[in-house]
């Protein structure tokens, strides 16, 4: 029981996907425009994690090594497709606003990570609550840079939800949070907060070394080349 | 052609792949160190995604929409471009080894590149397709394909050319890395938004 609560804490601080793994930019940027379409992205990644985990995992001893990436994008892709008929069926509004970001679910390079990095080696029911915890603090992220971009950009708090608020009129929203530039704005500022946190607490040192963080690593090219083995994917 | 010229414009300027739809943004930050290899990058994404558009977007007028089988359009779609790649990549090293010594790391890492299967996506969204525009649909769809993988070398380019910048300057030490990166596209985005008067 232990080991399924660290692989929930694991996947919700200490590799969180999005602050220190900077995994799935491209859902992350565009979809959190408010809070809620943020957690409405974050779940539906998490559902499909979990079960392409616990599917993948069940699998593992079936599917050739050679192979294995392509059945995972086929597994993947069914389970996205199968999800996105739901949320059109029972979630319309959620639907339009995620758009061509639900079927894109399956390049985010979470789940095929996870796939190859956890749920091919483990059995099922640690790699099921390996994609809780992913999904969770995916799900997390993507709504707390929603919140922010909403709060700042549009003036309400948690609109489309039952504990929706919003600003005294007085708060002149400034749009540009809501619209492209916003995204990397607040993302830029909070990884930087969390480097600064970090830094406070761990002396000077800046942690070195592969972390799996491909997308901003300095050494992603020569890794890229060198080896197509782990760390990246 | 005047409706193409404005596919060609809207794709590669307006509606900026990276800059305003984030598609694409794994390689974009990843890739973006020199320039040299962010344009053997954007080389090699103008490459696939002009062939891939053409491929499903005839699978998709041609399979797909007499079988009634639209739904499935994901899983054909990534199914379909993890083989091309594949096999443009074996092609490659075969008949032109120049080419694929200049292009070859960065093919196999295209295929998890978001932009392909959002373009052959948007391609049908947008419905360029043979039931709506017949012959039209097609040729439509490739030059969206080219126009948004253009859109994406020109981003990836000019960012590897104000980070080759940023790099020797003294950069507080929260900012550095990811985050300084992701304010630079930020300023990209906003200079983007000039070109919206374009349309």
């Amino acid at each position: 029981m232990n080991k399924c609560v660290e692989r929930i804490y694991n996947g919700v601080v200490k590799e969180n996907p999005t602050f220190i793994l900077m995994l799935g930019m491209c859902p992350t940027l565009a979809v959190t425009t408010s809070a809620f379409n943020g957690l409405g992205m974050g779940l539906s990644t998490m559902v499909v994690l979990v079960a392409s985990n616990l599917l993948i995992s069940l699998l593992r001893k079936v599917i050739p090594d050679k192979v294995r990436i392509p059945a995972y994008i086929v597994v993947v892709a069914t389970l996205v497709t199968v999800v996105e008929l739901l949320i059109k069926a029972f979630i319309p509004s959620l639907y339009d606003a995620l758009g061509l970001y639900i079927p894109l679910i399956v390049v985010n390079c979470i789940i095929l990570g996870r796939a190859e990095a956890y749920a091919s080696k483990n059995p099922p029911l640690l790699s099921a609550m390996d994609g809780i915890g992913m999904g969770l603090g995916f799900s997390l992220a993507l709504t707390l840079i929603g919140f922010f971009r909403e709060l700042v950009g549009e003036g309400t708090i948690l609109s489309g939800t039952p504990l929706s608020m919003s600003l005294p009129e007085v708060y002149e929203p400034v749009t540009i949070f809501v619209l492209a530039p916003g995204a990397f704005l607040v993302l830029a500022l909070i990884i930087a907060a969390l480097n600064a946190l970090h830094i406070k607490n761990n002396g000077n040192q800046k942690v070195e070394g592969c972390d799996g963080n491909c997308c901003s690593c300095s050494s992603a090219r020569e890794c890229a080349s060198g080896k197509q083995n782990g760390g990246g994917r | 052609m005047k409706e193409l010229l404005l596919v060609l414009v809207g794709s590669a300027l307006v509606n900026n792949v990276v800059l305003s739809q984030f598609l694409g943004l794994c390689p974009f930050l990843g890739v973006s160190k020199q320039v040299k290899t962010a344009a053997s990058m954007g080389g090699a994404v103008i490459f696939v995604i002009t062939i891939a558009s053409a491929v499903t977007s005839l699978i998709y007028d041609f399979v797909l929409v007499p079988l009634h089988l639209e739904f499935s359009q994901t899983i054909v779609f990534i199914t379909v471009i993890a083989a091309l790649v594949q096999t443009v990549e074996m092609f490659l090293k075969k008949t032109s080894p120049g080419l694929y010594q200049a292009l070859g790391v960065y093919l196999p890492l295209i295929t998890t590149n978001c932009a392909v299967l959002g373009v052959a996506l948007n391609n049908v969204k947008y419905e360029y397709v043979a039931a709506k525009m017949g012959a039209m649909g097609f040729v439509t769809s490739v030059v969206n394909g080219f126009a948004t993988a253009v859109g994406f070398t020109i981003a990836i380019v000019l960012l590897a050319g104000i980070r080759e910048r940023i790099a020797y300057n003294d950069i507080p030490k929260p900012f550095q890395g990811a985050p300084i990166v992701l304010l630079t596209a930020c300023l990209m985005a906003i200079a983007f938004f000039g070109f919206a008067g374009l349309i």
